[in-house]
């Protein structure tokens, strides 16, 4: 059975791994940190978020400041897909973000339809105009 | 002699009793502030619930009593004088006769009310018995020191018991963000506190009202307090109306229903929410969840604060730790309660992730919390908290994102995952005086203008709402231009490029150009953090927010310009900043964190709204959407291609789908090519320690041990000795420029 865990990833709970949720390359033990099956790049802040005044005048020029602020992007070995974005201090060890009672998720799971795709949840339905 | 000491019987409780009645100060009680839970039931609530248990019939007389509570809120809104009533930051609420928040009303500010929990508490247990305060019909309280229990002391609020035969039955509250409380800057919410006295208006829980009539010498006093006398006066006296319509329906109800069956309701929303909660939480996945971020400034100077947070879900709990966050600064006010982080996360349940439970605090019962104490997210009581924003809303948006990482996988949801809401209030304070001659301090309505979080499968909202009050308003321009001396020239215009990127982007923030006209005396202030490290991610491959300066042009007065030669002017920051349309001013950028300064007629104060994280892949999202965004001009060419790659012709705005395809598939390799495997990349990139680079505070790779500005000295978390005390920033200034002269005067320059 397959759980639609983030938009990025998916558990396999038979083989209990971890894997993309755009390609089904598998990533590892879902026991252990999803990211050790992924790529990793370290961005310049600017790089994204480039600076809309001008640099070369300016000190604050919407651009975060790579000495406070590095973006670490994770992503698929197979196909690519960014799976995470991680803005850290420079040097500052990567979260283990999701760290999962994989037995209770099973036991949980052992109880519900398994499902083809993700639920997004309700819709929203705007209220009708009283005036 | 110890055991001759010990004190057993009637002869304890004379010691209690004698204790209790010489006590020389009655400061906030630990056992009230330290419990966000539910009150036991009482014996009177018991015997009511044994009387009253049909859920249909209690549910009826609920809604009943919420009608009256909404009616009352439209009340506060309308009448009330503070920009913050008139935009929806307010509320008004019923309490248990415990004093547990049962019902707030359906708009306005939960963190508000789910506070005013603590000053009830605190009156039911300290002055009911004092002979010389005691609670009677028609007594109204008044509160605004956040130690006793309130998100910042900007806030007033007022509360009534509701009497029933001679006995309270329950409370009613009502909460303003009033603005203006006589700090030692204008506003009430000042970065300049170094001490919680210059913090302003210091109000305990006290009586303020008698037989519903409002005391015109505490009145007197509270005016001469503060620099907006009037509005002191009119909110105080709409906050008590507005308590006294709660009053009227709670009575009609009691006559309609009983009151068995109104203290019934009152107790079993509490209860009802509590174990509904506890269902839902069985809902989602057991493990921990964990995310740091970091401010990047004090509202005095930039410095790295970390905020830690490792959400831990088991069974029907849920557990927030925020151990390893940083140390308190005790002497600024970027500090934030701990009842203000549980207060701000009751919103976070109650409006974006389960917006069809009852509004109480009863969401919050089976949630706990962990602390160093003290830290800055827990800082002891001496300790400045006046801009608890600064990091309250750090710590709120860390719950968020912990939340969606948990809530994804639930097949049955009660609204949808959310990438990160815009958190910072990116809007400036004014004060001085007005073109009608008055004195003023407050905020400008665009608090509430924070873009949206993206959503799976739809773009966040521009300028949408701020994430404590998510039916508010960002008001009208020109009626608010009626009554200060400064216009927005360039208002509510999305930036162009203020993008949070993503499969589905964030809603975008909005830039404001302001100028002041028509007073001699008026100045802004700006307190908010993100210019140089951003204030949230995006979520699950989606980016977050850029960085937001304050940019600013002098020596010129716009006024004069616009009328000469209009055609000069240019409508946006980056038009007048990167084209400098004016010859002969001064153009600067800075940190969104300006202490109050007076301002020049006609000089450019400019900043923009922040945007709500991006949700997914950016490379996924629909070209057409990209397109869209260009056309609205959202976005410039650079970012369709840099970070969307979207292959189009710029004239038609027409999407070439293969070369896009090709591009995007090119753009993923090189993605992969570009990055290492997890564990190498860890081996070159994990630091033992931060870089030095900047003085940073918290934890680092161990929740325990936490820097205090120094990379090279640890402290055990809650046991930082000395307490961190920042130097005054001019002092720096003055310490560098004197040892830049000392230099030049050793090598013989003059």
């Amino acid at each position: 059975m397959k759980v639609f865990f983030t938009a990025a990833l998916t558990i396999d709970l038979d083989k209990e791994t971890w894997e993309c949720a755009g390609c089904g390359h598998e990533l590892g033990s879902a026991r252990d940190n999803y990211k050790k099956g992924l790529l990793v790049r370290d961005r310049e802040p600017s790089e994204i978020h480039a600076p809309i005044l001008d640099a070369e005048r300016y000190d604050f020029t919407f651009a975060p400041d790579g000495d406070w602020c590095r973006i670490l992007e994770y992503c698929c070995p197979e196909c690519g897909r960014l799976a995470e974005v991680e803005y850290l201090p420079p040097g500052h060890p990567p979260a283990h973000d999701i760290d999962l009672d994989i037995d209770a998720l099973k036991t949980q799971w052992a109880a519900r339809e398994p499902l083809s795709e993700p639920a997004l949840g309700p819709e929203f339905v705007a209220p009708t105009h009283s005036h | 002699m110890g055991d001759d000491m010990d004190i057993t019987g009637a002869a304890s409780g004379a010691v209690d009793a004698f204790l209790s009645e010489t006590n020389l100060y009655l400061a906030p009680d630990p056992v009230i502030m330290n419990n966000h839970g539910l009150e036991p039931r009482t014996a009177y609530e018991d015997e009511c619930i044994a009387k009253e248990s049909d859920p249909v019939r209690l549910e009826i007389v609920r809604e009943r009593i919420l009608a009256g509570v909404n009616e009352s809120f439209e009340m506060l809104e309308n009448m009330g004088a503070a920009p913050g009533a008139k935009w929806g930051d307010c509320v008004s609420a019923v309490y248990t006769e415990s004093g547990d928040l049962s019902l707030a009303s359906s708009g306005g500010v939960v963190i508000f009310c789910n506070l005013v929990q603590y000053p009830i508490k605190f009156i039911r247990k300290y002055w009911s018995k004092d002979k010389t305060v005691g609670i009677r019909e028609g007594d109204v309280f008044i509160v605004n020191d956040a130690r006793y229990g309130q998100a910042h002391n900007t806030d007033q609020s007022m509360m009534m018991p509701v009497f029933h035969e001679g006995k309270i039955v329950a409370w009613a509250g009502a909460t303003v963000h009033e603005g203006e409380n006589g700090a030692i800057e204008p506003g009430g919410m000042p970065s300049l506190a170094e001490q919680i006295w210059d913090e302003g208006l210091k109000m305990s829980p006290f009586k303020v009202a008698e037989n519903y009539t409002l005391r015109r010498d505490l009145v007197t006093f509270l005016q001469n307090s503060v620099r907006e006398p009037k509005l002191q006066y009119a909110d105080m006296k709409v906050k008590m109306y507005v308590c006294r319509r709660i009053e009227t329906r709670i009575h009609e109800a009691i006559a309609e229903y009983g009151v068995e069956a109104v203290v019934a309701a009152l107790r079993m929303n509490l209860e009802d929410t509590d174990a509904e909660v506890r269902r839902r939480l069985k809902e989602w996945p057991d493990g921990t969840v964990r995310h740091s971020w970091w401010t990047d400034g004090t509202l005095r100077e930039n410095v790295q604060i970390k905020i830690n947070l490792e959400l831990t879900k088991k069974g029907d709990e849920l557990t927030f730790d925020y151990r390893g966050s940083s140390p308190e600064f005790t002497n600024r006010s970027n500090n934030s309660l701990d009842i203000t982080v549980k207060g701000m996360l009751a919103q976070l349940f109650l409006t974006f992730i389960w917006p069809d439970i009852p509004r109480n605090q009863g969401v919050l019962a089976p949630v706990n919390f962990i602390f160093d104490n003290p830290s800055v997210l827990k800082p002891g009581f001496g300790t400045p908290s006046a801009q608890s924003m600064m990091t309250v809303f750090t710590a709120w948006s860390a719950g968020q994102v912990a939340t969606m990482k948990f809530l994804y996988s639930n097949p049955h949801k009660y609204t949808r995952v959310l990438a990160p809401w815009f958190n910072m209030i990116n809007t400036f304070l004014f004060g001085g005086l007005t073109q009608h001659g008055e004195m003023v301090g407050n905020v400008c309505a665009d608090i509430n203008g924070m873009g949206g979080g993206a959503l799976a499968d739809r773009d966040g909202e521009h300028g949408c709402a701020p994430i404590f009050a998510t039916m508010s308003d960002i008001g009208e321009q020109e009626f608010i231009e009626e009554e200060v001396p400064f216009i927005q020239i360039v208002s509510k215009k999305m930036m162009k490029d203020n993008q949070g990127f993503g499969r589905q982007r964030g809603g975008m923030g909005y830039q404001m150009v302001l100028a002041m006209r028509d007073s001699d005396a008026f100045g802004f202030m700006l307190t908010a953090m993100g210019a140089k490290f951003p204030n949230i991610p995006g979520l699950f491959g989606g980016y977050g927010c850029p960085t937001y300066p304050l940019a600013r042009i002098r020596g010129v007065n716009v006024f004069e310009i616009l009328k000469k030669d209009p055609a000069s002017f240019r409508y946006s920051i980056e038009e007048l900043m990167n084209e400098r349309p004016f010859p002969d001013a001064q153009y600067s950028t800075h940190p969104m964190t300006l202490g109050y300064t007076l301002a020049q007629r006609g000089e450019l104060y400019m900043i923009a709204q922040g945007t709500g994280g991006g949700f997914g892949d950016p490379l996924e999202r629909a070209p057409a959407d990209v397109m869209r965004d260009m056309d609205e001009g959202l976005i410039s060419d650079d970012v369709a291609w840099r970070i969307y790659r979207v292959v189009y012709n710029k004239e038609t705005l027409h999407v070439d789908e293969d070369a896009t395809a090709k591009a995007r598939d090119e753009a993923r390799r090189e993605r992969i090519a570009k990055s290492k495997p997890f564990d190498a990349f860890c081996k070159e990139w994990v630091k033992d320690k931060p870089s030095g680079k900047v003085p940073y505070f918290g934890s680092w790779d161990d929740k325990t041990m936490v820097h205090a500005g120094d990379p090279d000295k640890l402290h055990p978390a809650g046991q930082v000795v000395p307490p961190v005390v920042m130097a005054h920033p001019l002092q720096v200034k003055i310490d560098k420029l004197e040892a830049e002269l000392a230099e030049c005067r050793k090598s013989g320059k003059r």
